[in-house]
Formats: structure tokens, sequence, C-alpha cells
């Protein structure tokens, strides 16, 4: 810096991290979380404009996809928020054994949803080449799987790294609370979606 | 382990100041010689630079691309190039100019300045930056490799279906478009969360929402706007891909699907693209009318509410781009007046630049004969806009070369202009010279008037039923003359860029060594050195009004008590940008290139298989882990709670 | 007012009124758009002249004065008349703006009620194709049914629905001199109501980027009277006239049993192929290949021989006649009249 300056006060003090949005990585969490609601905003959109172009939904002969392993998934994701608050709370008072018990948790829960969303895509009854209704639906679905994939990846990394010697930087009990906060996000999106592939065709008919 | 205090480690203040300091934070902040560190850096200032420089190159490229299909154009039923190539050629010509050169250059520009411009050291998340340069560079690469192999798009820039679909589309063109626009779309989305980020949590203390630099309010509505709008292109060209690839059916009207689907979800992007193009450039023009008027830029607060109406509404207009097919004729009327009303925010902007100038003492110099150039430019073709808002009026020119005129108007002058005054300003913090002033005159003259000659005929053939995309046209429908001065201008506007650029290399090699602040201007950046250091600022600036460097001309206030032994930052509040945290930035790192390495394998390989999406998951999470994994020794936190 | 608005264009029409042109009214729409493009014209012009004698006089204002030095140190105090001088120029552009999205609205409408109801309604339905123009005339009487290609026959004063389908890819049809442009969409039905207003010899072009020849998908349009209309439409309901003379004949044999009557149908002959443009009437039309040759016994040779070379990548392969066939097969499609 070539100019004059004054000193005019000091940062020395400063908290040298922060959970919620005083962290930076928070926002770029917000950022990706907006990036990803669009997409399945627009694919939901998607979803519409097609149905609002057919007589039937879905198109004769087509029957809606049943309902057994989607609910069960969503049961399942829904209740996963329990271990997941409790997971958050931990981290957030940086008690590393507690964060360690719940991540394996999540990591199983990720993992049994995984195998739930294979069989999902086998109860669509539809597949993506008979038609755009199809194509739809496995669209829609397979978003998702990679929004489930890419977190429980993510979780499953962060297992690892909590059980390293890394485990005693406070930053990465700050990652721990933000993917707790990322799994929150994946679920509530899911929502909108499991109404739409199982009951909109229903309730419509 | 021995606990630190937070008084232990090496701060800047009132012990370590001045050239101590500066070699200090060098060793901290400074790139490692080498090839390795090159592809490791992680510098906003290195990334941004390199940024500009490839987006110039697909410009290049680009406007390379169009002086062929204007000498194809020059005379009726010219046989010079097949009617494939020319359609090859405007392909690649807008596809380059739009996703290669427009809106990159402005993110790029933003990259490099908005960091300096807020005060801070670094980019908020400097490895997704690097990341996304790579990435951006390979969808470029990709594409004009595709041309050299003869295997270019060839379906214009916005990709029509059914034209771009399996059936009437065989052959991978359509692929490597799609997936060109799968690169850039993550690299524009990386860089609108740094910069989202960055303008939200780094600004200098003081510097409250209402003290933003216009240019930085421009960068974060742009990236606000990339955010909402890019996943709609993403999500459009992947069903465009599947749709030709996996055998789904999207678009075929046949299957239940719908070729409308895909102009929808482009133009929901597409529309909003134009002002993320157009935005930042309106920010360049506030900064350079400021600094040569001599004054602050009049009514900031309405020009800050004109970025973010714009942003709004931007949102709310993509069918005027579908007028001819036959929606709804009611319907329109909305998208007419929504359309009609973004001239109330540009009308703002242009009205309150000018008052500037009036109210100031303005200088004529080369970066403000460019923004003359600009209003000049800017407003024809924005009225030329308001006229295709109408949707009796679109009927007609719609898809004529009076579009073609618009936009040239709009995008060159709108935005081009504003860039080559910007380069012209900032060229002192990009190399620390100036660029010679007589060589910035004379091109920018030849600029504007062979660009009215290039462009301003384009109306007039276009009121003579002149359509756009077509590789020739038969004599005696009277296009032949605009045609041809279209042809005459395109070169010597070819001529005038290619000055710039000699002044450019001139200039870098030879130019005038610039201090700090040659213009004498207001901003942040111009604090720094110039070019900047690698820590850009050697304590963090304090901000107390909207022009601070004319408000503190005998002394700068500045924050101590940043680590210099670690990279740290300063993060903010929101709104007031009180001091909050300092936090840790990363370090370089060689994974965001292998990561982007992966990431261009995937892609590119499944335009030939669908499989390589599923075997890709594994090096892709691979690199991603190796990249945010923790690395070297672990540092507890100082204790200072 | 309108004469004058419109002069630079006129100028550049080099005095004559284009075939393929914005401006002339040869059609109610057109003649409704071509006003709505002069209130546009003058209203934005309006403004653009404010703005640049806004910054001309910004500058004027100053100049000789010192432009160096210090910053304007008192800048912000002087902006009370500016500011207000801001709000009045924002009312005027929300002024300026209503008046014309009212203006276009209006115009809009009209044109929606251009077609009076129960007036006798031409109905014909376009299909497009890459790159030419299949062209039904419909009538209550099927038998008086026609089929052509890219010529469209209009009498002048009736309104003619034209409905509008594709077949391969997104076309626009577009006569600038009668009406503004409309989409032809896979998949979809769309209209557009042409009311021409004046006979004469017009020139259409597909509008909507559809390929590689999309440049060479031109339509011919001739607005004429009632009278002629209905000869042409006379003419055209005949069936191609019988080969008369051995030449025309071994042609006809040619036309009617090899590759050509596979794509092409000639009414009254075997031929009945459907993926080409219906050949009974051929030499009654104006040009070639969807405009890209004017119709000369010359050019027509030429297509036959090598339809590649005139229009490269269209959907009529090269046949490979020989000299003789090729001779035959022009003589007797010079007899399609
Ligand atoms: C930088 C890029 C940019 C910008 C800023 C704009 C700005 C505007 N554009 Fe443009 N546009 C494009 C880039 C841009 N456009 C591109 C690339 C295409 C074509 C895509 C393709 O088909 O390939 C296009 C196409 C396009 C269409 C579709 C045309 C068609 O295909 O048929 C329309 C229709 O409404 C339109 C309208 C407008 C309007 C109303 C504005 C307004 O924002 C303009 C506002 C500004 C002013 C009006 C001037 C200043 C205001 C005043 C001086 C106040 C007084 C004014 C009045 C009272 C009127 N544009
Ligand atoms: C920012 C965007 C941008 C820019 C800068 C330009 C720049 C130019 N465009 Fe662009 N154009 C588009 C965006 C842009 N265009 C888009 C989106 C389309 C629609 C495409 C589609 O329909 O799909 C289009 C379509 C388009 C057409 C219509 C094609 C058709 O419909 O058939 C034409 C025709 O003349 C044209 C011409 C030009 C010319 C002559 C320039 C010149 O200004 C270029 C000048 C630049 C250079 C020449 C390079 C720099 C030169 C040097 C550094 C000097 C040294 C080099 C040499 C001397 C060779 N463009
Ligand atoms: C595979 C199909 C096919 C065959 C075989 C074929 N044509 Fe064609 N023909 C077309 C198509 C398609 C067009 C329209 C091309 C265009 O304008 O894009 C056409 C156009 C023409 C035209 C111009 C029509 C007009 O109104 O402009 C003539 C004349 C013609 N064909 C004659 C012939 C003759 C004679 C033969 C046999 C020697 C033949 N065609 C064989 C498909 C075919
Ligand atoms: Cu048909 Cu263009
Ligand atoms: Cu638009």
């Amino acid at each position: 810096m070539n100019m004059p300056v004054k000193f005019a006060g000091d940062l020395t003090e400063l908290p040298t991290h922060a959970y919620g949005h005083r962290s930076l990585t928070w926002w770029g969490i917000i950022a990706f979380f907006a990036i990803e609601g669009t997409f399945f905003a627009l694919a939901i959109a998607t979803y519409f404009y097609l149905a609002g172009g057919e007589q039937s939904w879905p198109p004769a002969p087509f029957r809606p996809p049943s309902l057994l392993a989607g609910t069960l998934f969503t049961i399942l994701i829904v209740a996963s928020e329990l271990p997941n608050t409790l997971l958050k709370r931990a981290a957030e008072k940086k008690d590393l054994r507690t964060v360690q018990k719940y991540l394996l948790a999540m990591s199983a829960v990720g993992f049994v949803l995984l195998v739930l969303r294979a069989f999902e895509f086998a109860s669509l009854n539809v597949l993506w080449t008979d038609n755009a209704y199809g194509s739809i639906l496995w669209a829609l679905l397979f978003l998702h799987t990679t929004h489930i994939a890419t977190d429980a990846g993510d979780t499953f990394v962060l297992t690892g790294l909590m059980f390293t010697r890394h485990a005693v930087e406070a930053r990465r009990f700050v990652d721990v609370a933000e993917n707790a906060m990322y799994w929150r996000f994946v679920w509530i999106c899911w929502l909108p979606i499991y109404f739409l592939i199982y009951w909109l065709p229903r309730l419509i008919q | 382990m021995t606990v630190l205090t937070a008084h232990d480690l090496p701060r800047d203040g009132e012990k370590l100041k001045g050239v101590a300091l500066h070699a200090r934070l060098e060793k901290t902040w400074s790139r490692q010689p080498g090839l390795w560190a090159w592809l490791s850096d992680v510098d906003h200032k290195a990334i941004g630079r390199r940024y500009i420089v490839t987006a110039m190159v697909f410009l290049l490229l680009g406007g390379i691309a169009s002086l062929v299909m204007r000498l194809q154009l020059a005379k009726p039923e010219s046989g010079l190039i097949s009617a494939q190539r020319y359609n090859e050629l405007f392909t690649m010509h807008g596809t380059t100019m739009m996703f290669l050169f427009a809106v990159p250059v402005m993110e790029a520009m933003a990259v490099f300045l908005v960091p300096l411009m807020v005060g801070t050291r670094a980019i908020s998340f400097p490895r997704l930056n690097a990341f996304s340069y790579f990435t951006y560079l390979a969808g470029g690469v990709l594409l004009w490799a595709a041309f050299l192999l003869n295997i270019a798009p060839d379906a214009g820039w916005f990709a029509y279906v059914p034209l771009s679909g399996p059936e009437f589309s065989p052959g991978k063109r359509s692929d490597i478009w799609a997936q060109m626009v799968t690169f850039t779309e993550v690299a524009g989305l990386c860089v609108a969360v740094e910069i989202t980020a960055t303008t939200l949590k780094q600004r200098a203390p003081g510097m409250s929402l209402a003290r933003m630099p216009l240019f930085v309010w421009a960068a974060l509505i742009t990236a606000l706007m990339t955010i909402f709008s890019m996943p709609a292109i993403a999500l459009a060209s992947g069903f465009l891909i599947s749709d030709r690839l996996v055998g789904t059916h999207f678009y075929n009207p046949y299957e239940h699907g719908d070729a409308l689907l895909w102009q929808h979800l482009f133009w929901f992007f597409g529309h909003p693209e134009v002002y993320m193009i157009f935005l930042p450039a309106t920010g360049f023009v506030s900064h350079i009318v400021e600094t040569f008027s001599r004054r602050a830029v009049l009514a900031y607060p309405a020009m800050v509410l004109a970025l973010v109406t714009v942003g709004i509404i931007a949102f709310g207009v993509w069918v005027h781009h579908m007028f001819a097919t036959g929606l709804p004729r009611l319907g329109f009327a909305f998208y007419t007046a929504a359309t009609m009303a973004v001239s109330i925010p540009a009308g703002i902007q242009i009205f309150c630049w000018i008052a500037t100038i009036w109210a100031g003492r303005p200088r004529f110099e080369v970066p403000m004969l460019w923004v003359v150039g600009f209003i000049v430019t800017f407003v024809l073709g924005g009225l030329s806009g308001v006229m295709q808002a109408s949707v009796p009026i679109d009927l007609q020119v719609h898809d004529t070369y009076f579009v073609v005129a618009h936009f040239h108007y709009v995008l060159i002058g709108g935005a081009v202009f504003p860039l080559l005054g910007a380069f012209t300003y900032w060229f002192p913090k990009f190399t620390g010279r100036m660029m010679d002033e007589g060589l910035g005159k004379i091109a920018f003259w030849t600029a504007f008037v062979s660009f009215q000659l290039t462009f301003f005929p384009m109306h007039i053939s276009g009121m003579l039923g002149m359509p756009r995309r077509i590789y020739t046209y038969p004599s005696g429908l009277g296009w032949e003359e605009p045609n041809l001065l279209s042809t005459v201008g395109a070169f010597a506007f070819a001529a005038a860029l290619g000055l710039f650029l000699v002044n450019v290399f001139v200039s870098m090699w030879r130019g005038r060594v610039a201090g700090a602040n040659p213009w004498d201007a207001s901003g942040l950046e111009w604090a720094a050195a110039s070019p900047p250091a690698s820590y850009n600022f050697a304590h963090i600036p304090v901000v107390t009004s909207r022009t601070p460097l004319w408000d503190n001309r005998d002394a700068l206030p500045v924050m101590t008590g940043l680590r210099v032994d670690d990279r740290e930052l300063l993060l903010t509040t929101v709104m007031e940008a009180r001091p909050d945290v300092r936090e840790p930035s990363p370090e370089p790192s060689i994974w965001p290139l292998m990561s982007s390495l992966a990431v261009t394998v995937v892609f590119v390989s499944s335009i030939f298989t669908p499989w390589a999406v599923v075997l890709g998951l594994l090096p892709v999470g691979a690199a991603l882990t190796a990249w945010f994994w923790p690395k070297g020794p672990v540092t507890p936190e100082p204790v200072i709670e | 007012m309108r004469r004058l608005a419109l002069l630079p264009l006129l100028a550049a029409l080099g005095g004559c009124e284009g075939i393929q042109a914005i401006g002339p009214r040869n059609g109610a729409e057109a003649a409704a758009i071509s006003d709505l493009f002069t209130v546009f014209l003058i209203v934005t012009l309006l403004f653009y002249a404010a703005v640049i004698a806004f910054l001309v006089a910004a500058y004027w204002r100053r100049r000789g004065e010192r432009q160096d030095g210090l910053p304007d140190p008192d800048g912000t105090n002087r902006d009370k008349p500016l500011n207000t001088a801001l709000l009045v120029w924002i009312g005027a552009v929300i002024i300026g703006l209503t008046g014309l999205t009212l203006a276009s609205y209006l115009t809009d409408r009209a044109i929606a009620r251009s077609v009076p109801p129960g007036e006798p309604v031409l109905s014909v339905e376009i299909v497009a194709n890459q790159w030419w123009w299949d062209i039904h005339y419909h009538f209550p009487d099927p038998s008086k049914n026609i089929r052509t290609a890219n010529e469209l026959h209009l009498p002048v004063g009736v309104p003619a629905m034209i409905y509008l389908k594709s077949n391969d890819v997104i076309h626009s049809f577009w006569v600038p001199n009668l009406a503004g442009k409309q989409d032809l969409i896979p998949g979809k039905l769309t209209d557009l109501a042409l009311v021409p207003r004046k006979p004469g010899r017009y020139r259409g072009q597909c509008a909507e980027y559809c390929g590689i020849q999309h440049a060479h998908m031109a339509l011919d349009v001739t607005v004429e009277s009632k009278e002629d209309f209905a000869l042409w439409l006379a003419t055209q309901q005949r069936p191609a006239p019988a080969p008369a003379n051995p030449l025309q004949q071994a042609g006809f044999d040619y036309v009617t049993t090899r590759e050509c009557s596979s794509c092409h149908a000639i009414a009254g002959t075997p031929a009945s192929g459907q993926v080409g443009p219906d050949l009974t009437h051929l030499l009654s039309r104006r040009s070639l290949g969807a405009g890209t040759y004017p119709m000369t016994r010359g050019h027509l040779y030429a297509w036959i021989a090598d339809p590649q070379s005139a229009k490269p990548g269209n959907n009529m392969p090269v046949v490979g006649l020989d000299a003789d066939q090729l001779h035959a097969v022009v003589a007797y499609l010079e007899t399609l009249r």
C-alpha cells in the first residue's frame, strides 16, 4: 500500500471461526442451496408443463408408481432429521465423541437410503424411454439421487476425517455443522418431489 | 502441544509494517516459482487475468468467425463458403461470443476487481475459483477442437429442438454444444458463489451495503442472477443430451414431450443472461464516469435500485423471444409490459451518468470516450429493443437482421465498449503500466465509426425483409448495399480492435509506469499497488464513505491484527460490515486442476457413453476429497476466547 | 407524417417498394403494424434526441474549464435540481412507455379482429418441410381441394385463414408485405389470418432457422383479383395433361414409374409420392426449389440433373439420369402447366 495509513483499530481479538451465517462457507452453502433449489423448482415446473399438455396423467396406459419403496424412503429420510439435529448440536458444542457417533449413524442412513432409492427406480412403473412422463419422473428421481449421493459421500468423508488427528481443529466442527444443515435441505427438497411422483397422479386421476 | 496465545503470532501493526510487513506477507501469499505452482495458484488476480486473457482469445476467435460470415454475405449468391460451413460459423460465433466471451469476461473482471474493491486479501473460495477457470477453459477448448475436427455444432446459439435433437442432428455436433454449455455453467456458477460470498462477507470494515461501489453491486446482482438462471440452461441441455443419448422424450411431441419446453427453459436463462452481460458493464461505466467527472455518481440509491429492478424484471420477460410461437396472444401483453418496464431503470442509469458529467468537471480521456460511445450506441440499441417488445412489431422484425442489429448495438455498444473503456481504466491495476493515449483515441474513433457502419445498415436490411441465419441471398431485394456496407464496416471494426490489441501489447512492454492511483480515483482498488501485491492490502482498509480515497487524502484509516504467517481473511457482517471473524483462506493446491480434469473426462466421455457419468463418480469424488482434505500439520487454534 | 418518418427507410429502398419488406402496406396486418412502427419510431427518436442533447450539453457546459486537479469537493451540494430533473425524466419515460404499450396492445387487438365474422374465408393448410412448403387448399367440397407447393395464390380482399403445421423441425411462415410471422411447430397447429389488400407478387421466406437450407426456403405469393384467382384455381384443379409426343411419353414413363414417383405426386398419373412437392402444375409456378431458381428450362435441367449442387443438402437426391432420360423428363415436366 503506497498511501499513508493511520491505524484505526485492531482485529487480533476476533474469533477465528464461527457457526452459521457468520462463517464464509455457510454463505457458500446457501448459494449452492439456491442453485440446487432452482434446479428442483425448474424440474418441477417442467413436470407441470408436460402434465398440463395431457388429457390423462400419467398418460394411458401407464399406472402411477407403486408406493412402498418411496414411502419407506420418505419415512426414513424424515426420521433421519433426529440424529441429524443431535449431530449438529454436538458439533456446535465440539463434543467429539457424540459427533463421531452420530456421523456413523448418518453414514448408515445415507447408505440405506441409497439402497432404497434403487428400489424406488424399479417401482416407477415406467421407463425413461417410454415417453416424456417417464423421462421427467426419472429425471426428478435422478436429480434427487445425485443430491443424496453427494451429501452421503460428504458424510462418509467427514466421518473418516473426524476419526483422524484433524478432528481437534475447530473448523472441522463447523464443517460437520454445515454438513448437517445441508442434509436438512436434502430431505426438505424431497418432500414436494415425493408428492409429485407418487401422489399427484393418484389425486388427479 | 504448546498452547499459543493470540498475541504470540506475527501480525501486522505498529510492530510490523512497511517493508518488513511486505516481505512477511509476500512469503505467505505469493506464488512459488515453477509450473506446478503456476497450475496450483489460487490468487484471484492471477486467475482473473488468465480468465480475461482467455475470454479475449475467444473474442478473437468468435470475431474471426464473424468476419468470414461477413465476407460470404458481402454479395448475393456468393459461393465463398458452403451452407454447412456458414451454419457452423454463426453457431460458433454466437456460442463463443455469449458463452465463452461476454459472460465469462464479465465474471473475470469481477474475479479480479471485486476483492480489491471491497478491500480484502483474497476471493472467498479461491480453489473453487481456480477450478472454475480450468473448467471454463476445457469447455472452450472442447468447442473449438470440435470445429477443427469438423464436428462443430450447427444449430445456432440457442439450438432449438427438434433441429438439435436426435432425429435432425445425428452425429456429435449438438452433444458437443450441450456439453460445452455444461462446462461454462459449472464455471459460471462457481464464480457466482464466490462473488456472492465475497461481497457479502469480506467487505472492508465500514463498507456497509450503502457504501458498496456500484461495480460491486452490479457484480453481486449478476452473481445472484447467475445462480437463479443458469440452472435453467443446465437442465435444458441435460434434457437435450439425455434425449439424444439415452432416449428420453422431453422434447419429442410424438411421445408426450414438447418442443417449446426447450424454448421456455432456454430463454428463462437466455434473457437474464443478456443482463448478466450488461449489468457489470454498467458498473464499469459508473466508475469511469465518477473518476473522470471528478465527483460521485448522482443519485446512488437510484442507481442501486435500478440494478436490483433490472435483475428482478429480467426473470419475467423471457417470452419476448417467443412471440412468434403462437402462444396465447393475451398473455403476451404481460410480457410486453414487463419488457418495456426495463427501460425505466435503464433510463434512470443513462440519466444519472449524463447528469454526473453535467454536474462534474469532465475530463476527456480514453476510458471516458468509450463511455460516450457506449451511451450513444447502447441507447439506440435499447430503443430498438423497446420496438421489439411490441408483439405486432416483433412479429415482423423477429428473426430478421433488425434483431441482429439490436443485439449487436446492446452487446457491443452496451457491453464491449464499456469493457474496452474498463480495460484502459484498470490497465494499470492489471499490469502496472498505462495504455497509450494517442493509440487509444485512434482505436476508439475507428471502432466507434466502423461499428455504426457495420451494424446500422442491418436495421435496414432487416426492414427490407432479410432473415437472419441465411448463408446466401438473392439479388434484387435491396439487400446488396446494406450487406456490403456491413462487411466493409466489419473489417474496419476488426482493424480498430486490432489497434486496441496492439496498444495493449505495446503498453505492457513499454507503457508509462503507473503509480497506485494514476487517475486519482476514489475506490479502494486504487489504494493497492499497481499491480497489487499478492496479498492486495498490507493492512485492511476502513471505509467511512462511498468515495474513500477522495475523503481520506492525507491518510487511509486501516485495521491491523490479521495474522501474516498464515493466509487470513477478515469477515465482516453482511449489512454494516462490522469486523466479525478472522478466517483462514485456502493455500494453493493442484487439486482444483485435477478435479477439473476429472470432470472434463467425465463430461467429454459422456458424449460417447452414458456410463461415463457413473464410472466418472469415482475419479471426481477422489479428486474432490483430496481437495477438501485438510493438509499439513494440525494447527490447533490459538486460544483467544 | 407517416411518409416522413419512414423516409430513411424509403430512401434505402431506392424508391421502389420491396416485394419482401416490412414497410409496404399490402395486407391488413402489415398496414396496421406499419402504422404502429411509425408511432414507435417517432416516440423513440424523440427520447433518443433528448438523451443526445443532454449528453452534448453536459460536455458543452464545462468546456474550457480547468479539468484536472481535485475532485469537485462540494459536487453533491448542487444536486437538488438534477434530482428533480431525474424525477421529471422518470415521469416522462413512464408516460412514453405507457403510451407505447397501449398503442401496441390496441394494434394487437385490432389485428385479432381483422377477419370480420361472416365473410367468406379461404382456408389454406401449409405444411412446412425441410426446406419447402406443402400447400393445401381446402374447400367445402373436398373434390375441389388442391395441393401445390412453394406458391400461394390469394384473392384480394378475401380473408384467408392459414393453418400451419410442420413435418419435421420448427419453421416460420412469413410474408412481410402481408403480415407478421408465425412459427410452424411439430406437434402443434398454429394459424394466421391474411387479408391481402393490394394485388401484386410478393415473396415470403422461412424465418426460423431450420437446418442447412434455411436460406432457400422461400415462398412466392400472388395476390390477384377474384376472377384471376378463380381462373388459377380452375387450372390447379385439373389433372395433368397426357403426354403429346414420344419424347414427353418417355419422360412420363420415367417420372411416373421410376424414382421420381416415390416422392412426387402428379394428379391424374400413377405418381403419388408424398415426400416431395406436388408437380401437377409445376410450370405454373414462378420458381423452383422454394426460391432457389427461377422457373426456366435451363434451371429445370440443372435441378433435375443435380439438385444437390443447386441446393446442397436438400432432400432430393441426385437421381443420375443419362442425357436422353434428362431430355425426356424435362420435356414431360414442361407440359405440367
Ligand atoms: C447486453 C445485452 C442486451 C441488452 C441490454 C438488451 C436490452 C433489451 N432488449 Fe434485447 N436482446 C439481446 C441482448 C440484449 N438486449 C440479444 C442477444 C437478443 C437476441 C437473442 C437472439 O435471438 O439471438 C435480444 C433480443 C431481444 C428481443 C427479442 C427479439 C426477437 O428475437 O424477436 C426483444 C424483444 O422484446 C428485446 C428487447 C430488449 C429490451 C426492451 C431491452 C431493454 O433492456 C433496453 C432498455 C434500454 C433503453 C430503452 C434505452 C435507455 C432508456 C431511455 C433512454 C429511456 C427512454 C426510453 C423510452 C421511453 C422507450 N431484445
Ligand atoms: C458479445 C457478443 C457478440 C459480439 C462482440 C459480436 C461481434 C460481431 N458480430 Fe455477432 N452475433 C452474436 C454476438 C456477438 N457478435 C450473437 C449472439 C449472434 C447470433 C448467432 C446465432 O444466430 O446463433 C450473432 C450473429 C451475428 C451475425 C448474424 C449471422 C446470421 O444470422 O446469419 C452477424 C452478421 O454479420 C454478426 C456479425 C458480427 C461482427 C462483424 C462482429 C464484430 O464486431 C466482431 C469484431 C471482432 C473481431 C474481428 C475480433 C477481434 C479482432 C482483433 C483482435 C483484430 C485482429 C484480428 C483480425 C483483423 C482478424 N454476428
Ligand atoms: C427421395 C425423394 C425424391 C426423389 C426420388 C425425387 N425427388 Fe424431386 N424433390 C424432392 C424433394 C424433397 C424436393 C423439394 C426440395 C427442396 O426444395 O428443398 C423435390 C423437388 C423437386 C422439384 C422442384 C419442385 C418445386 O416446386 O420447386 C422438381 C421439379 C423435382 N423434384 C423433380 C423430380 C424428378 C423429375 C425426379 C426424378 C428424376 C425427382 N424429383 C426425384 C424429393 C425427391
Ligand atoms: Cu424453414 Cu427456415
Ligand atoms: Cu430478451
